[in-house]
């Protein structure tokens, strides 16, 4: 982390918590336009998908660095490469699971 | 009354079998032994503060080994049960429902209560000593992953004598394994024994993962670290991340059975192949858990005494990381045969031979650190030598094996059992051997018997191949695995007799072993020196036993294996410093770890029985020691300077 | 023990809650922790999405879920993320009171959400015969979801009791520390929140 985010930091905490209010924004905005491509649209049903399961990635990043500062402390790395190799098990586990037993659904 | 107290007590205790009769008479013997002894020597009192609550990560290592020696024991004997059974044809020394509990529990104990806690003993006792700490990152989550640890093989093991053996496999396949085909307590066993002890296994997972990244010696870059450490991080992140699948997989089969849901069933929905997938999402990399950690007491052992820096350091990290990024994406070679799709099984036979290259690269790196060594061999060196060959023939097979359209032919052969007990014995078994022969005078402060200990290596490691080599052929010859008689005439009475011989031999190694270790306490070398091997890496430079701090200074590292460096006369004296002593911060001692896991032993055991009068209030106890502990803010002390003094003079260490 | 390698790092520009080494340790320890828990609920998602067709007769995911609840559910849990990250934020500016407050009404609206959730579960069970033992869908439908309801409670109570500590000993080192490892934890809840509502319910709807 190197001093000048921190000054930035240092600064936002002085103000109004503008990082936190377009987090929560962003976060409604999304989940309503990913309910209103799933319900108010009628693409097909891959694109549907698709769409919508990028839009959960994306707010969820947006959980990750607007509220959790997921690149803050000593040394962030560590816990950046443990979220990555997180998402890639889990991953795995999600899409291997189904490719493996797609014969049963 | 009576007759309803009689047949609880015939559900309750298993009745019927006069083995298992001398084994209640044995258990209520020795529990009565201990705590007549503990008594009569006054030792309550010390067993409490010395032991039961420490936080202490040698202490903690060496709880870990005798623990895992005991199951060690315990699996033994399951395994010889089994190869009494099979040596002729048509025997009836163990009839097929016991037979079934027998394999079950063996392969349940060797690697989930043997192996796991055998390599998490060897790495408490040398990892923060290798990285120049003074405990683990977190002493508390430590102490309490041992006792849940111990919590889940106890629940696990009283199924012996209290209610039933599950019987369902090592692996506790659905359909079989559930409520419907298996009623009882036995898979209820399986599945709490083993979550308790898995819920422990994650944090020493986190635990060490945090210690080797943010506690290392200063100067210890990553790639100074010893391998052995490294294979340890590694390890610690696979824990990290194939246990929660695991612990899933369980949480649902317990729900299937408890509480009649329908995950694995075949009524309803169910998929039982979504168990073998879930199991062996978690059970692959098992396998690598079990295995990297030896791969790197191996590397340190073949350098100490091939006298050698270990050749290609680089290339060893790496193929570490390789196989950890891999093992996550190779579990379904374990059911090639259950009727998955072509490209699914060519996919994950491709990636199973993928892994095989990291692991093949290591073998050439021990090869080429031995290549003009000077070859000192010592018990631990030869359980190392013995590891190569043996270890290459399991590797070889399974890279047979992993050819998905040849695995119809081998699949649940004894081809297989052969196969994975040559990685697992040759690897595994080895390796702690090798570990515990290596450490055990930074252990205990005395060296184990170097003539006793190449008897018992000698021994082990030909009966291990009188065993395990005739099963490839007997797999070929088509005998299949868990089958609990044969008939005569198939040509297979001659090798199972064999294969009986090998076995026994092998408990013979193993008693040898233990009689070493009991002549050694008493007559063994002392080691004085702190270095009784001429050992290249940090744990060497302290005392033997380690004291309470390990370090009265912190080691300042530049190169690697620095000890190794300090006697060639490259670097100043690592066990001495100019600089005066200051007062070493300790974390306090903490009953919460033994009194939570005993609550969580309550709530298994009453779950097991689906006595939720018994199992919520276990678990209200659990929860009410974690509260316990969050409001405890005086969790550490200091070691006064003068203290350390006293300790250092005695070893003969001030400066 | 080992403050010397740290403070290479120059720590007096990180916040508090890194200000020990413990504490530095511990947060590291629990995103490993988040990780892993990353994998956890990834199992029950692929559990979940192969059982998703196995309604057996039962019903499925178009008899069952509604906009309405399920929409109230998310809002009130992403609003909570929200008040939970001004109270990180009153950490940063060593308000107690302030982050006492947010961290009050984070508590008050995962308790209308594990409401919600409670309702929604007991209209199913009550209104449409949909129990854990229906069918196959049903019982990853509830475990899924009653994971991490189950989650969003042990958080409601782990805050309370970083709330008692608060109030006894003000903002420390170590309670700083607390205060932030629940904010991630809550915030993390959220994120799987969000893979629920678009994995389970919109999914639902579209399939």
């Amino acid at each position: 982390m190197s001093e000048n985010q921190n000054q930035v930091m240092k600064q936002e905490h002085a103000g109004f918590p503008w990082k936190q209010v377009i987090g929560l924004v962003l976060s409604l905005a999304l989940t309503f336009l990913a309910l209103w491509i799933a319900v108010g649209l009628s693409l097909p049903v891959h694109v549907t998908l698709t769409i919508i399961v990028g839009l959960a990635i994306f707010q969820a990043f947006i959980q990750l660095f607007m509220f959790m500062h997921v690149t803050e402390g000593t040394e962030p790395v560590h816990q950046v490469i443990g979220i990555l190799f997180g998402i890639y098990v889990a991953f795995a586990v999600v899409a291997g699971t189904i490719w493996i037993l797609a014969y049963t659904i | 009354m009576i007759e309803s107290i009689k047949s609880f007590l015939g559900y309750f205790f298993v009745t019927g079998d006069p083995m298992i009769y001398g084994a209640d008479a044995s258990i209520a013997l020795a529990s009565i032994g201990i705590v007549v002894v503990l008594t009569y020597f006054k030792k309550w009192k010390w067993l409490w503060e010395e032991w039961l609550t420490t936080v202490d990560h040698k202490r903690i290592g060496i709880m870990y080994i005798i623990a895992a020696l005991l199951m060690l024991f315990r699996g033994g004997v399951d395994a010889l049960m089994m190869r009494t059974q099979l040596t002729l044809p048509n025997l009836h020394f163990l009839n097929s429902e016991h037979y079934n509990q027998v394999f079950t529990t063996h392969g349940t104990i060797m690697i989930i209560f043997v192996a796991m806690p055998f390599i998490f003993g060897l790495m408490n006792i040398a990892v923060p000593l290798q990285i120049g700490a003074r405990d683990v990152a977190f002493p508390f989550l430590n102490a309490l992953s041992f006792w849940l640890f111990f919590a889940g093989a106890m629940l696990f093991n009283l199924s012996f004598v209290i209610g039933g053996s599950p019987d369902a496999g090592w692996s506790g396949y659905a359909p079989f394994a559930g409520a419907e085909l298996n009623p009882g307590v036995g898979q209820n066993y399986y599945v709490l024994g083993v979550q308790i002890s898995g819920i422990g296994s994650l944090a020493t997972g986190i635990n060490f993962l945090v210690t080797i990244i943010k506690m290392r010696a200063p100067g210890m870059t990553l790639f100074k670290m010893p391998m052995f450490t490294w294979s340890i991080l590694i390890t610690s992140v696979i824990v990290v991340f194939a246990f929660p699948a695991f612990t899933v997989a369980l949480a649902l089969m317990t729900i299937d059975r408890l509480f009649g849901a329908h995950f694995f069933t075949i009524a309803a929905g169910g998929s039982p192949m979504l168990w073998a997938n879930l199991f062996w999402f978690w059970g692959h990399p098992e396998v690598y858990i079990v295995l990297l950690p030896v791969f790197g007491i191996f590397s340190e052992v073949i350098a100490t005494f091939a006298h050698k820096t270990l050749f290609g350091y680089a290339v060893m990290v790496w193929s570490m990381v390789a196989i950890s990024v891999l093992s996550f994406i190779t579990w379904l070679h374990h059911f090639f045969t259950m009727g998955n799709t072509a490209p699914v099984n060519a996919f994950f036979s491709v990636s199973t031979m993928l892994i095989a290259i990291p692991t093949g690269v290591k073998i050439f790196n021990w090869l080429f650190t031995l290549n003009k060594g000077r070859i000192e061999f010592t018990t631990p060196m030869l359980w190392a030598l013995a590891f190569i060959p043996n270890f290459t023939i399991g590797g070889i097979t399974g890279v047979m094996l992993a050819m998905a359209p040849a695995d119809y032919q081998y699949h649940n052969s004894y081809f297989l059992v052969a196969h994975f007990h040559s990685t697992l014995i040759a690897g595994t078994v080895f390796g702690i051997f090798c570990g515990l022969h290596y450490w055990w005078p930074k252990m205990f402060g005395y060296l184990l018997d170097e003539r006793k200990g190449k008897w018992s290596f000698w021994i082990f490691m030909i009966s291990f191949n009188i065993c395990f080599m005739p099963m490839y052929f007997l797999g070929l010859m088509g005998m299949t695995r868990r089958m609990y008689t044969y008939p005569a005439g198939l040509g297979w009475t001659p090798i199972n007799i064999v294969i009986t011989i090998g076995a026994f031999g092998m408990g013979l190694g193993f008693i040898i072993m233990a009689w070493n270790i009991i002549w050694s306490a008493i007559h063994g070398k002392r080691d004085t020196t702190g270095d009784p091997w001429g050992g290249r890496t940090l744990e060497w430079t302290t005392s033997s036993p380690a004291p309470e701090y390990n370090f009265a200074h912190i080691p300042e590292i530049s190169t690697r294996d620095p000890l190794a460096a300090m006697k060639e006369g490259k670097t100043g004296d690592l066990r001495k410093s100019s600089k005066p002593y200051e007062p070493i911060h300790m974390p306090n001692n903490s009953g919460i770890p033994v009194i939570m896991s005993g609550f969580m032993f309550i709530a298994g055991f009453g779950f097991v029985f689906e006595w939720y009068w018994m199992g919520i209030p276990g678990l209200i106890g659990v929860v009410a020691c974690m509260i316990a502990r969050s409001f405890v803010y005086n969790d550490h002390h200091y070691i006064p300077v003068d203290e350390i003094e006293k300790t250092e003079a005695a070893t003969g260490r001030l400066s | 023990m080992m403050d010397s390698l740290l403070s290479q790092k120059n720590k007096s520009t990180l916040p508090l809650e890194y200000s020990t080494e413990e504490g530095d340790l511990r947060i590291v320890g629990f995103w490993i922790f988040l990780a892993a828990e990353l994998v956890l609920f990834g199992t029950l998602f692929g559990t979940y999405l192969v059982l998703q067709s196995h309604t057996a007769g039962g019903p499925n995911a178009h008899d069952l879920f509604e906009i309405g609840p399920v929409m109230a559910e998310t809002i009130v849990l992403l609003v909570s993320s929200f008040t939970c990250g001004l109270s990180t934020m009153e950490l940063r500016r060593h308000n107690n009171k302030g982050l006492i407050g947010w961290l009050i009404i984070t508590i008050l609206l995962g308790l209308v959400f594990v409401g919600l959730e409670a309702n929604e579960f007991y209209t199913y069970a009550a209104h449409e015969g949909a129990t854990l033992s229906t069918s196959a869908f049903l019982s990853g439908f509830f475990i899924l979801l009653g994971t991490h309801g189950c989650h969003v409670s042990l958080g409601i109570v782990w805050i309370i009791g970083i709330l008692l500590q608060l109030r006894k000993r003000g903002i420390t080192p170590v309670t700083a520390r607390k205060a932030f490892m629940v904010g991630l934890y809550w915030h993390f809840l959220d994120v799987v929140w969000i893979f629920i509502f678009t994995a389970v319910y919109l999914t639902g709807w579209v399939i």
